[in-house]
C-alpha cells in the first residue's frame, strides 16, 4: 500500500499544527463557535447531538495493521472503546473531547493518517473497490488513481469552498462495488485505444433528497489528461453550481438543470482552455512511483482448493457456511478474499471495539500481508488469505464476534447513525436495523432468501443509501412520530437503479412486518435462481404493493 | 477596511464608487454595471481605475478590458462562497492580468492561504487579523500538491526534480 514520503508527512504535520492552533484559539475564546465551525469541518470535526464527532479518513478504504492498531488505541484512550466504520470507508469516533482532538491527530499522523477533508464543502476522501488489486478482471488497481486524486485534491486552493461537499469513487473492475454512479464524480478504469489505462468519468450522480444516476461525461480520458479534466469539471461546478439553496447545490442539480450535453460542452471547453493555460501535469515518473506501492505482494505458489480446506468443510459445517457466504474468489491460485462482517445480529452496523480492531490487525499480520480494507457496506476485508489458512482465520474471527456468515444477506445492512447520534436525523435507524436482523436471525432462512440488501437512512440526506437498497427504508418524522417509508428495487452496482416507493410509510411497530411481507412475496414469486432484485425487476411493484397494503 | 498588500498593512488609496452619480476624485473602483454603462467616460479619466466583480460576474466579461484596470476586486459575499477562487485563477492564468487582485467581503484569516495561491495579492481584512497572523497563515502549510497561480513548486515536481 501507499507510504508517505517526506512531502506527504510534512503536509499532514503542518496541518495538525495548524488545527491545534485553531483549537487553542477556540478553547481560549479568541474565536467564536461560528468562526470555528468551518475550520473544524475542514478537519473532520462535527458537533453532534451529544458531543463532538471526529471522522478519520481511510483513503480508498485501505489500512495497514499498524494503522488499525492505532485506530483501536484512539478508541480506547479517547473514546468509549469502539469506533464506527462508515459508508465512505472512513471511521468515526462519537465521543472525543475537543481538547483531545489535536492529540488524536498527532497519533494519527504518526501512522500516516489524518482527518483532512472528511467534512466540509470540499473534495472528500476518495473511495474505491474493496477488492482492488485482487479482483480477477480489473483493468488496474484503482487505488493507484485514487491516491493520485487524493494528493491532487488535498488542500486544493481553488476547490476548498465548493457549493457543497464533493465525493469521488473509483473502480477498476466492470463489477462496480464502489457505487460510482451515485457519486458526484465516479471513475471507471477502462482500456484506452493504446491499451493503456484510461478513465470513463461519470458526473452528477448522488443520493440525498434528489437521487440521480451519474452521466458519462468524459470517455476514455488519458492518464496525462486526467487531473486537468477533473479540474475542468470542478471549475465548471465551482463557478456555476448553485449557492443560494443548500438542497440544490450538489453537482447533480447542475447537470440535471443544464443537461448532460451542455455539461459536457462546458467541461470540454474549459478543459481545452486549461490545456493552454497550463495543464495539471502528472509526471510519468510519479505514476510509476505510486504504481510501485500497489505492486502485488509476494504471493506463494499455491494450489486452489487445498485438501485441508475440504477436510475442514466436512468437519465444520459452520465454517463451510462462512466460506460460502463471506469468501470471494481471488485472482491468484490458492488465495481467497475473506470478508469480515461487522453486522452481527444485535450489533450496530459498522461498529468495532478496540479489541476487535486489534484482533483484525493481528489476523492481517498472520494471514493477509498486514493489510485490511474497509468496505462502503461497512464491513472489513482481508484480501490476500491463503485458502489453506481460512479455517484458522475463521476460528479466530468466530471466537471474537467477527465470524457472522451474512455477507450480502438480509442482515448485512447499511444503517446510518440516525437519531441516536445525528442532529440531522428525523428518526432512529439503528434499532430498526436491529429489529429486522433479529426477525431474520435464522441463518437457513437468510440463506434461502439469498442476496438482499437492506439500506436504512434516518433522514432524507440518505447517508444509509436507502435509494439504492434492494429494500430501502427511510425514516421520516410526522408530527413528532417516527415513520418509515419503504422503497424497492434500488441498486448501486454496475446496473445502478433507484428504488421505487411502495406507498404510505409504516410506523415503528409495523416496519419489521412490512419487510417480512415483502420477503414472503418475493419467495412466493421467485423463479429458479432469481435474486430478490431480479424478481422485482421482472414482476414490478404491483404484487408487493398489493400484499403490503392488503389489510388497509 | 484595513488592507494587506505585499505582507504589510498599507493605506488604501482607492474609493468604491456608487452605482451612479458623480465619481469621487482620485483612484476609484467601479461596479461591472457602471463599467458597462460608462465605459468611454471611465476610460477617459486620468486617475487610476479599478473594477469590482460580484459573485456571478465572471472574468470573461472584462477579459478584453484588463489593461484599463489597476485593481480588480473580487467579492466574497460569504467566506463559504468560493467562486472568486476560480475567477482569480482565470484572471491570472488565462487572461494574463498583472495588476492588483484584491479580495473583498468576508475575508477571514484561514482563507488567506488559498486566496494567495489563487493569485490574490491584496486583502481587505477585518481588524482582528495582525501581520503576524497573516504571515503565519502564509507559512503554516509548507508544501503543496497542486500547481496554481502562485507558481509554487509542487510536490509532484519536487519529487521528480522538476
Amino acid at each position: 500500500m501507499y507510504r508517505y514520503d517526506e512531502f506527504d508527512h510534512a503536509l499532514v504535520q503542518d496541518r495538525v499544527k495548524q488545527f491545534s492552533g485553531q483549537v487553542q484559539r477556540r478553547l481560549a475564546g479568541e474565536i467564536t463557535e461560528d468562526e470555528f465551525k468551518p475550520l473544524r469541518l475542514m478537519n473532520g470535526v462535527y458537533l453532534q447531538l451529544h458531543a463532538y464527532m471526529l471522522r478519520v479518513a481511510v483513503p480508498y478504504g485501505t489500512l495497514s495493521s499498524r494503522q488499525m492498531r492505532m485506530l483501536a488505541h484512539i478508541a480506547r484512550k479517547y473514546d468509549k472503546g469502539y469506533g464506527h466504520f462508515t459508508t465512505r470507508q472512513n471511521i468515526q469516533y462519537n465521543w472525543p473531547a475537543l481538547k483531545d482532538i489535536p492529540a488524536i491527530l498527532e497519533d494519527l499522523a504518526s501512522v500516516e493518517m489524518h482527518a483532512l477533508q472528511t467534512s466540509g464543502n470540499c473534495i472528500r476522501n476518495v473511495t474505491s473497490d474493496q477488492y482492488a488489486g485482487v479482483a480477477a478482471n480489473e483493468v488496474e488497481d484503482p487505488r493507484i488513481w485514487s491516491e493520485i486524486i487524493r494528493q491532487w485534491s488535498t488542500l486544493h486552493p481553488e476547490f476548498s469552498f465548493l457549493p457543497r461537499k464533493f465525493k469521488f469513487a473509483v473502480t477498476g473492475a466492470p463489477e462496480d462495488r464502489a457505487a460510482i454512479r451515485v457519486h458526484d464524480i465516479g471513475i471507471e478504469l477502462v482500456k484506452g485505444k493504446d491499451g493503456r489505462t484510461a478513465f470513463d468519468i461519470y458526473v452528477g450522480g448522488g443520493q440525498g433528497r434528489t437521487p440521480m444516476i451519474g452521466k458519462l461525461i468524459g470517455k476514455a480520458i488519458s492518464q496525462e489528461n486526467l487531473l486537468t479534466y477533473l479540474e475542468a469539471i470542478m471549475r465548471v461546478y465551482n463557478m456555476h453550481g448553485r449557492r443560494d439553496h443548500l438542497f440544490k447545490s450538489r453537482i447533480k442539480i447542475l447537470v440535471h438543470t443544464i443537461g448532460e450535453e451542455e455539461m459536457r460542452r462546458q467541461v470540454e471547453e474549459e478543459f481545452a482552455a486549461m490545456q493552454k493555460d497550463g495543464p495539471v501535469e502528472l509526471p510519468k515518473a510519479e505514476i510509476e512511483r505510486i504504481q510501485a506501492y500497489f505492486a502485488p505482494p509476494a504471493y506463494e505458489t499455491l494450489e486452489n482448493d487445498p485438501a485441508e480446506l475440504n477436510e475442514a468443510f466436512e468437519k465444520t459445517p459452520a465454517f463451510a457456511r462462512w466460506v460460502k457466504q463471506n469468501v470471494a474468489a481471488h485472482k491468484v491460485p490458492g488465495y481467497a478474499i475473506a470478508n469480515i462482517s461487522l453486522k452481527p445480529v444485535g450489533g450496530v452496523a459498522g461498529d468495532a471495539s478496540s479489541e476487535q480492531m486489534e484482533k483484525v490487525a493481528e489476523l492481517a499480520d498472520a494471514y493477509s500481508f498486514s493489510e485490511i480494507r474497509v468496505t462502503h457496506e461497512q464491513n472489513l476485508v482481508l484480501a490476500d488469505v491463503p485458502q489453506k489458512d481460512l479455517f484458522a482465520l475463521w476460528q479466530e474471527l468466530d471466537a471474537n464476534g467477527l465470524g457472522t456468515p451474512n455477507l450480502g444477506l438480509i442482515t448485512d445492512q447499511i444503517v446510518c447513525p440516525g437519531l441516536d447520534y445525528c442532529n440531522l436525523a428525523n428518526a432512529r435507524s439503528i434499532p430498526i436495523g436491529q429489529a429486522i436482523a433479529k426477525k431474520f436471525e435464522d441463518l437457513d432462512r437468510q440463506n434461502d432468501i439469498g442476496e438482499l440488501k437492506i439500506k436504512i437512512s434516518g433522514c432524507i440526506n440518505a447517508c444509509g443509501h436507502h435509494h439504492v437498497g434492494h429494500i430501502g427504508i427511510l425514516g421520516v418524522d410526522k408530527k413528532g412520530t417516527e415513520f418509515y417509508q419503504v422503497s424497492l428495487g434500488g441498486s448501486a452496482d454496475e446496473k445502478t437503479s433507484l428504488g421505487d416507493i411502495t406507498g404510505p410509510a409504516f410506523t415503528e411497530d409495523k416496519i419489521v412486518g412490512a419487510v417480512e411481507n415483502i420477503v414472503e412475496t418475493y419467495l412466493s414469486e421467485r423463479q429458479d435462481g432469481e435474486r430478490f432484485l431480479d424478481t422485482y425487476r421482472r414482476i414490478g411493484m404491483k404484487p408487493f404493493k398489493e400484499k403490503l397494503y392488503a389489510a388497509h | 477596511m484595513p488592507l494587506i498588500k505585499d505582507g504589510a498593512f498599507v493605506e488604501d488609496k482607492w474609493t468604491y464608487a456608487d452605482e451612479e452619480g458623480p465619481l469621487p476624485e482620485g483612484p476609484v473602483i467601479v461596479s461591472l454595471t457602471r463599467w458597462h454603462n460608462e465605459k468611454e467616460a471611465l476610460a477617459a479619466r486620468t486617475a487610476p481605475l479599478g473594477i469590482k466583480l460580484l459573485s456571478g460576474e465572471e472574468p470573461k466579461e472584462i477579459a478584453g478590458d484588463l489593461d484599463k484596470f489597476a485593481v480588480i476586486a473580487l467579492d466574497f459575499p460569504m467566506f463559504k462562497n468560493g467562486r472568486a477562487y476560480s475567477y482569480a485563477r482565470l484572471l491570472r492564468e488565462r487572461y494574463g492580468y498583472k495588476g492588483e487582485l484584491r479580495a473583498t467581503g468576508d475575508v477571514l484569516r484561514d482563507q488567506l492561504f488559498f486566496m494567495h495561491r489563487c493569485g490574490f495579492d491584496a486583502y481587505e481584512v477585518s481588524q482582528r487579523i495582525t501581520i503576524d497572523g497573516w504571515k503565519e497563515a502564509m507559512d503554516e502549510i509548507s508544501v503543496v500538491y497542486q500547481p496554481a497561480s502562485d507558481g509554487r513548486k509542487t510536490i509532484f515536481q519536487a519529487r521528480h526534480g522538476g
